[in-house]
């Protein structure tokens, strides 16, 4: 691992210094539940930062799916790339986006393989707050991936017909499923043994459900149970309200189960992922 | 349970069992404030989940304990406000520059913004890591990543600090920076508990050890004692042909009892009660042919005290520490 054993091993640690460091910290008070989750969302910012490959990862398949899709079955199944890629674009930033939350359970799992977690443990701060700071930090993550999409959408030709402020909308209300989503692949994070294993069972879940709901065919043309099933998924709803909040014609029924689902989600995941993380 | 405003660690009867496996099966503890109190055992003895009940990462299930006199059960919080830990893993964070970790900790412990990036300058400085500051850890050597998780546990100076295998895997000289800066941590005045299974880092360092095997503690005592209680002296024998060591074993069995082989091939030491039965013992060596390169008469090892106590030596135990924490894979 130490690929480079650096120079800079040969400074010791000199006794003085070290004695000097550990006699001059008074305890300051502890931090509040807001500021120790925040933390935690920088630490995820950082990573974004340093390690750009993860959400390089998570943004190239669907880029390449957008690409793909538009340009070889567009034509073939909206008539012309452009009112394809009309159809598909909404879906496409659904499903980079819900592809995104995987690497939370994933980053979850890494930081329980390293150890990390029970530094974090340790501390007296607020007990949930390692987890609801790395979810806020993910959901910036969220955001720049969506934005990536939308962006290449619009390099592409899409013009959304509510214009920004529908673009912004979608994008918010994904952001809000994305996070209740999350919470499934933290608990996942927690219960299995390597972040290799997380990211299999994450993906072996949200992949098919992402081709089994409207992101990116019309399920009017599937066998009636399929299209059935297409129809109650909530993936399929979530696509559809975000079509409708970026043309401008959203049902207000579509964003309210979306919403309840998100809590339904955060409800039940939240805890249970809290509960494993104390005993983990 | 009476408390001691002298002991920093107070442990009656813990216990914990991960499935069949009772990993820590009644472990009674008293460690003294101020001191360094190691806590030896082979891999698999219990060290680890007994270091993780006390640092409140998990619950006993029967027995209690006090860190600084506050309940590890009930004053969980309480007591995690005034210990760190520095677990088996550097626990670390790869993917963040050492300079962004300490800031991570200081934030986390309550420190303003300015004041948790001047903390870490400091630490960084002290624990020669200023060069290294704004490098990702995972580019650090294994030396410098534990310097940085101690680090890591003083950004508020803890009153008692749990210490898991601080050297396992470091080289000798990153290994004396360690016991250094685990002397200075005493010397401000921290209370150290320290798992580690080198008998002689808890030889070195502790003014008291508890010896563990099999989730119970064997014996307990300042490093002088545990000695003593084995025998009074300790003879060693290198020879100068390993070929030899059957019969050397055999001589000196003969003449003192119960040989120890030492990892050295040519090596053995045998208890000894004087210097004249040792003497003659040698020359009952001579007289058998088998030539010696260097002997000599000491203190008994904390290895042969291990070997006393348990009957098998301390390297020679399963390597399978049940805790849920994964060891380590180079990733």
């Amino acid at each position: 691992m130490s690929a480079t054993p650096a120079s800079a091993d040969a400074s010791p640690a000199d006794a003085d210094a070290v004695r000097a460091a550990i006699s001059s910290t008074p305890r300051p008070p502890r931090a509040s539940a807001v500021s120790a989750a925040l933390t935690f969302g920088w630490r995820g910012m950082l990573k974004v930062k340093h390690v750009p490959e993860q959400l390089l990862d998570v943004t190239v398949t669907p880029v390449m799916f957008l690409l793909l899709f538009t340009y070889l079955f567009g034509g073939a199944i909206a008539g012309s790339t452009g009112d394809y890629l009309d159809y598909i674009l909404p879906g496409i930033l659904v499903m980079t986006v819900l592809f995104t939350t995987v690497y939370s359970g994933v980053a979850l799992n890494t930081d329980v393989t390293r150890g990390v977690v029970d530094r974090f443990r340790s501390l007296p701060i607020w007990r949930p707050a390692p987890l609801v700071g790395s979810l806020l930090g993910d959901s910036v993550r969220y955001l720049v991936a969506g934005t990536v999409i939308i962006v290449l959408g619009v390099a592409l030709g899409y013009r959304p017909g509510a214009g920004v402020g529908g673009v912004v909308a979608a994008l918010a209300l994904v952001v809000v499923f994305a996070f209740g989503l999350s919470w499934i692949f933290t608990t996942l994070g927690l219960l299995m043994r390597s972040p290799n294993a997380v990211m299999n069972a994450g993906f072996m879940g949200i992949f098919p459900l992402t081709f089994l709901s409207n992101v990116f065919v019309d399920p009017t043309t599937l066998p009636a149970p399929l299209e059935a099933f297409v129809n109650a998924n909530p993936i399929s709803i979530l696509a559809t309200a975000s079509r409708g909040l970026m043309e401008g014609d959203a049902h207000a029924g579509d964003i309210a189960v979306v919403l309840a689902v998100a809590v339904a989600l955060t409800a039940v995941f939240a805890p249970v992922t809290t509960r494993l993380y104390r005993r983990s | 349970m009476t408390t001691h405003p002298s002991l920093a660690v107070e442990a009656t009867g813990l216990r914990k069992s991960y499935g069949e496996t009772r990993a820590v099966d009644g472990v009674d503890l008293a460690v003294r404030t101020g001191s360094i109190y190691g806590v030896l055992g082979p891999n698999g003895a219990g060290k680890t989940t007994t270091i993780r009940m006390l640092a409140t990462l998990v619950r006993p299930d029967a027995g209690s304990a006090r860190v600084l006199g506050r309940d590890i059960v009930h004053e969980a919080d309480a007591v995690r406000d005034a210990v760190s830990l520095t677990g088996q893993l550097a626990s670390v964070d790869e993917d963040l520059t050492g300079r962004e970790n300490l800031v991570l900790l200081g934030r986390l412990l309550g420190l303003r913004r300015a004041a948790a990036r001047a903390r870490a300058v400091e630490l960084l400085g002290a624990f020669g890591l200023a060069d290294a500051a704004g490098r990702l850890v995972k580019h650090y050597s294994g030396g410098m990543r534990r310097r940085l998780d101690i680090a890591a546990s003083l950004v508020v100076t803890p009153r008692l600090m749990f210490l898991d295998e601080p050297t396992t895997g470091l080289d000798p000289r990153s290994r004396n920076q360690v016991w250094e800066i685990i002397r200075a941590l005493v010397a401000e005045g921290t209370t150290v508990l320290l798992c580690t299974q080198y008998l002689e880092e808890a030889d070195s360092l502790a003014d008291g050890i508890a010896v563990i095997d099999h989730g119970r503690v064997i014996a307990e005592g300042t490093p002088g004692q545990l000695k003593r209680s084995v025998g009074s002296g300790s003879l060693h024998v290198r020879l100068l042909d390993p070929d030899q060591r059957p019969a050397a074993q055999q001589v000196l069995d003969r003449a003192l009892g119960s040989v120890m082989l030492e990892p050295d091939p040519a090596a053995l030491s045998v208890t000894c009660p004087d210097a004249d039965r040792a003497a003659l013992a040698v020359a009952e060596l001579s007289r058998a042919g088998v030539r010696v390169a260097e002997f000599a008469l000491g203190q008994p090892s904390l290895d042969e005290v291990f070997l006393a106590l348990t009957g098998h030596p301390a390297e020679e135990s399963p390597p399978d520490e049940p805790s849920p924490v994964e060891e380590e894979t180079a990733s």
